[in-house]
Parts: structure tokens; C-alpha cells; sequence
């Protein structure tokens, strides 16, 4: 009965070869790779995410970090967890990786977001995710206003793109607020979990385009700090980590009530997940 | 369309002409329970079975399939099957299942391991002789059939009226040799098989309409029965492995011996199973058992009908019923205990 031709169709699952051209580790558990795609460069959007595959050990689903507008290659930031990570990480310059993508059909705002002030609310490797967009919007700085960064990790091991915060917190109409969960003799910053760093921004809130990644149990605590502000929850876009298997839809592994994570986001409107007891 | 009415030996001779030709996987007997299997003869093919242990689904999602070839140091290549077979003895529930499977996996994304395999069967559905335990395709509205098979069977007391409504169908008919065009009378005994089947089929009555179970679904998420109902489950993924809806995998990579090349191969996964929604670095997201089993349950009359036109996704097999050991999966007791509590509106 089945009408559908499939020999004009490519294999959903079949990964492209790609070849390590940078690679350095940002701490102890985070390494930053950039990737070219042997066929050549991808369009993407800021907050599509590929599967990066090592063959004999799988795959896993992984933002892409570097925004579409800086540039050669594809930046992937990967924290070293599981089996698939961990070869990702033994991974040298010259070196192939196969890689799928770019996937997701939920993505940053990066046109609704033009000409707002936009605050990023970062919870330790939740930066990774967000920064494609914070880059996009840096490479397209006159079509944003303020952008404030707010990046909160757990201790000082933890600490990431140090580098990339400072250089970016040097720029006109950007401000980075860093806070360390714990104190620590060798910080001199502030102290305390993200969301203590909200009443100090310095944009209207409530006119701001809200950008939130982190780990699962961060969502709510932001989602309830901001709830002192009138924020419309158009205007929030938090980016959900799930078990994106095969990260086309079919698996069903990343399923989040009716949505899938993969194909539906991973980038949602807290509008969207209104009726999603399962997202945060 | 082509007609067809075939006595029980013509049926038989032409079973046996389709099995000298190519793969034929018919219903067969398994112990005192059915299955299907390749059929070496037309003598192991049993028309009048109950429900089969395995549904079809088998044959287009195999438990276990490769879907990439791949070398350790690069190259990927996918790995597809697309030998003709023909799939014998399919009841009206299974095939409205294999159906809705085509939707999803032709949809968005399209998935040529499964397309290749739906493209290279040949399905002969057969009405319902004997109804199993469990059963409730009546319920369901998927007792009979009006399309979506290549062959049609209805055995009417005297023979088997045969319809062939595809072009494979048609091609896989040309083969049978005997019959004789039915007649009016014949027609008429097959429209009281329908009749009788859209009544009978129906261990289990639900009390609603099934395109009511979404909006029913739609108060019923904090409801106390998922709780009091889970308390009891073994997590096993029985309900799972048994569905004719059910398609969740996972895909792992296994690397032969030699260690220079393996294979990414798909694997049935199930959502009731623990560690479903783990991730790397251990958050499981649908941990209690609970959230599990209200999520199978919302998959089958919300989540995915959603997906598929309003279609249901539960097509009343009866099959999880009979595999739940602490008896809690029978998706009808489920729906009328909520219909009972929370009314229609």
C-alpha cells in the first residue's frame, strides 16, 4: 500500500565525514573542537545541534557552539560524561568524525530579537548552547540592543571561555556577570547561584528577550526569579537538554509530553511549554 | 480491484504457488498459541487463528537491524533490505497499525530502512474467524478494514472471498489459478462477516468513541489512576514489546572482532522501561514509574494521534492485555475508569 518512493531519499541516519581542524581543552572537562564538514560548509541557525559520531561508539547530540556568520568550520564544546564524550575527547587535529546534521527546527530568535536588549541566562555548560546566538548577535551588533550575560558556575574548575567572556564584556552595550556557587579564596567575584544575579542587571527586564540554558534543575529557579518581573513569556527561550537519539524525530527517546526535543526544539518559548508539565 | 471467490483447496494451491516463488510469512501455529514465521508449505498456514503472539511489526522494524555499516578509522554506508516478501494472514487491527507505522515513518524525516521494507512487502489481510481473548478492534473501530491492505480475505462458509486492491496485489493474484467471479450472495455473506466482526470483536467495550480519548486525556494528567495503577508494574516493557504501535529504538554501535568494522545497529527500546530518557552524566527525565506508564498510555491516544491525522494508536489487539502480569495495561479498563470518574464534556 505504501506509495513512497525511497530511492530518491538519503538515509536519515547516515552521518557526513568531517574533519577535526582545532582542538584544545577549556578545562578539565570541557573541550572545544572545530570541525570542517569535508563536502562543505552547512547553513545553520543559531541553536541547531548536530549528532557527532564516532563509529564503534556512537553518537551524541551536541549544540553547535559557533554562530553562522563567524565563519569556516563548526565549533562544537563538548563536557566529558559519557562513552561517546570521552572518545570526542581523545579526538586530534586531522582526525575524521562523522556528523549529522544540523538539526532542530527550534532555534534561537535571532530576527525577533532585533533591535530588543536581550539578557543570556547561563548555568555552567549551559553557555555552550547560547553562545552561537551570542556570537551572531555580537557579528550583527548594530541590529541588537544591550546584551547582558549572566554566567553562573559551580566552583572555579568549573569556570569556562574565560577568555571569550572577558573579550566580550569589553565591548560597547555588553555587560558579563559571573557568579561562583561556592566561594573560593582565588575569586573575588560574586558568590551565589544565577538567579541572584537577576535584580542587577542592568536592562529592563521586562522589555528584554530571555535566553535560559543550564542544567534541569536551574529552569524552574530561573522561571520563578523572573516571575517578579512582567515578562511575557513569548519573550523566554529556554533551551532543553533530552536523550535526542536519533534526533529526527523517530526515536522517541527525547519526547517531552507531546513535543520532541529534537524536532520541536531543542529551543522552546516558555509560551510553548505552557501546557508541557514535562519540560522543567 | 480485481474479485475473486476461491474454494479452500484453490487457496491452498495458490499459497503453495506464492511460497515456490518467493518469501511468503504467514500465520502458523506455535504451541497452542499463533505466530508468524516463513511458511515452507500451505499446510502450516493457519487463516483461523486468534491474534498472534508477535505483532507484524516485526517484518518492516526488526528488533534487531543494522542500519549503518561502518570501518573504525571512517566511512559510513547504509545498510538497507528490500527482499520482496509477501506478509500472509494479517488481521484488520495489525494492518491498521503497520499503516499508521507507514505515516510516522514516511513523515518529516522519512526512514528508508523501514520504506525499503514497506516497499518490498506484499500484505494479505484476513478477516477475523475467531476472536482472541482480549480483543477489543471493535471498540477501536479497527475490526474491519476498507483499505490499506494489497489482499483481502473473508472466509464466507463456503469459501474465501478474495480482494486484491493494489497493483501488487493484482500481480499477486494473476498466480492464482481456479476461482470464480462471486456473486451478488457472496458480497452480501461478506458484508455480514463486517457486520458481525464491527460488534464482536470486543472483549473489553469502551465507553466512548475513541476520538473522544484526547480530549478525555486532556483532564486527566494529574488523575490518581496513574499512581494507584503503576504502583504494581514491573517496568518490564512487556506492553511495549507486544504493541503493533509501538516503535521507540535505540541505536548502538557493536564492532566485530577484528576490531576494524562494525555495524550501528536499531534496537526495539520501549518507554516504560527505566532509563528511557537517561542521559549522559545520569538525569533520567521520566523517572517515576508512574510518569512511564501515563506517558505509554498518552502516546497511544494523544501523542501520537496528533501526529497521524487523529488516528488512535491503540488498535485494540488485545495483545498488552494479555502480557501485563500485574494486569494493569489493558488500555480500555484504563479509559472507562477515567470516563467513570471524570464523565464526558
Amino acid at each position: 500500500m505504501c506509495q513512497c518512493s525511497t530511492v530518491d531519499k538519503k538515509d536519515i541516519y547516515l552521518p557526513e565525514p568531517a574533519t577535526v581542524v582545532e582542538a584544545r581543552m577549556l578545562n578539565k572537562t570541557e573541550r572545544y573542537l572545530r570541525v570542517k564538514i569535508d563536502s562543505g560548509q552547512w547553513d545553520y541557525v543559531p541553536g541547531q545541534f548536530v549528532e557527532v559520531s564516532i563509529a564503534g561508539t556512537g553518537e551524541a547530540p551536541l549544540t553547535i557552539a559557533s554562530s553562522p556568520s563567524s565563519g569556516d568550520g563548526l565549533e562544537i564544546i563538548v563536557r566529558r560524561v559519557g562513552n561517546v564524550t570521552n572518545a570526542i575527547h581523545r579526538l586530534q587535529v586531522g582526525q575524521k568524525l562523522g556528523i549529522r546534521g544540523p538539526l532542530g527546527r527550534g532555534v534561537y530568535p535571532v530576527e525577533q530579537a532585533k533591535g530588543r536588549d536581550i539578557l543570556f541566562i547561563c548555568g555552567g555548560i549551559g553557555l555552550v548552547p547560547q553562545r552561537s546566538f551570542i556570537k551572531y548577535v555580537l557579528d550583527h551588533r548594530s541590529d541588537y540592543r544591550k546584551v547582558v550575560i549572566l554566567q553562573g558556575v559551580r566552583d572555579m574548575e568549573q569556570r569556562l571561555l574565560e577568555d571569550e567572556l572577558s573579550a566580550w564584556s569589553s565591548m560597547p552595550d555588553v555587560v558579563v556577570m559571573e557568579t561562583l556557587d561556592r566561594p573560593d579564596p582565588r575569586w573575588s567575584g560574586h558568590v551565589g547561584v544565577v538567579t541572584t544575579l537577576i535584580p542587577k542587571v542592568p536592562i529592563d527586564i521586562e522589555r528584554a528577550v530571555i535566553s535560559v540554558c543550564g542544567p534541569p534543575v536551574m529552569y524552574k529557579f530561573v522561571l520563578m526569579a523572573l516571575r517578579e518581573y512582567k515578562v511575557s513569556h513569548d519573550d523566554v527561550y529556554l533551551n532543553l537538554e533530552r536523550k535526542m537519539k536519533c534526533g529526527v524525530g523517530k526515536c522517541g527517546h527525547c519526547q517531552i509530553n507531546h513535543l520532541y526535543c529534537c524536532m520541536d526544539g531543542p529551543v522552546f518559548r516558555y509560551s510553548q511549554l505552557a501546557v508541557v508539565p514535562e519540560a522543567i | 480491484m480485481t474479485l475473486l471467490k476461491l474454494n479452500k483447496n484453490q487457496l491452498n494451491r495458490w499459497v503453495e504457488e506464492l511460497i515456490s516463488r518467493q518469501l511468503v510469512i504467514g500465520v502458523q501455529a506455535k504451541g497452542d498459541k499463533f505466530d508468524f514465521a516463513p511458511l515452507q508449505s500451505w499446510r502450516q498456514l493457519r487463516l483461523d487463528y486468534d491474534v498472534t503472539l508477535q505483532p507484524p511489526k516485526q517484518f518492516f522494524l526488526p528488533p534487531r537491524e543494522p542500519l549503518l555499516s561502518f570501518a573504525v578509522n571512517g566511512g559510513y554506508g547504509s545498510v538497507l533490505d528490500g527482499q520482496p516478501f509477501v506478509l500472509f494472514g494479517l488481521h484488520p487491527y495489525d494492518l491498521v497499525a503497520i499503516n499508521q507505522l507507514d505515516l510516522i515513518f514516511g513523515q518529516d524525516n522519512p526512514d528508508i530502512h523501514y520504506l525499503k521494507r514497506r516497499d518490498a512487502a506484499t500484505i494479505v489481510a484476513v478477516d477475523v474467524m475467531r476472536p482472541s481473548k482480549h480483543v477489543f478492534a471493535s471498540s477501536m473501530g479497527t475490526a474491519v478494514v476498507e483499505k490499506g491492505f494489497d489482499v483481502l480475505l473473508t472466509w464466507i462458509d463456503d469459501g474465501y472471498l478474495v480482494e486484491a486492491q493494489t497493483e501488487k496485489g493484482n500481480a499477486l493474484l494473476s498466480s492464482c489459478r481456479g476461482g470464480i467471479a462471486p456473486t451478488q450472495q457472496d458480497l452480501a455473506n461478506r458484508q455480514k462477516v463486517w457486520e458481525h466482526n464491527r460488534k464482536h470483536l470486543n472483549a473489553y467495550q469502551l465507553k466512548c468513541d475513541p476520538a473522544y480519548l484526547p480530549k478525555l486525556l486532556e483532564r486527566a494528567y494529574d488523575h490518581p489512576i496513574w499512581e494507584q495503577r503503576a504502583k504494581t508494574c514491573f517496568s518490564c516493557g512487556s506492553c511495549n514489546l507486544v504493541c503493533p504501535t509501538c516503535y521507540c529504538f535505540d541505536v548502538r554501535d557493536v564492532v566485530a572482532l577484528d576490531l576494524d568494522k562494525g555495524q550501528r545497529q536499531r534496537c526495539w527500546d520501549g518507554c516504560l522501561l527505566d532509563g528511557f530518557t537517561k542521559v549522559a552524566g545520569g538525569h533520567e527525565f521520566r523517572k517515576a514509574r508512574a510518569d512511564r506508564f501515563r506517558h505509554r498510555l498518552y502516546r497511544k491516544a494523544k501523542y501520537v494521534p496528533a501526529k497521524i491525522g487523529g488516528q488512535i494508536a491503540c488498535v485494540g489487539c488485545g495483545r498488552c492485555v494479555g502480557a501485563c502480569l500485574p494486569d494493569i495495561a489493558n488500555p480500555v479498563a484504563v479509559f472507562n475508569e477515567l470516563l467513570d470518574q471524570l464523565g464526558i464534556s
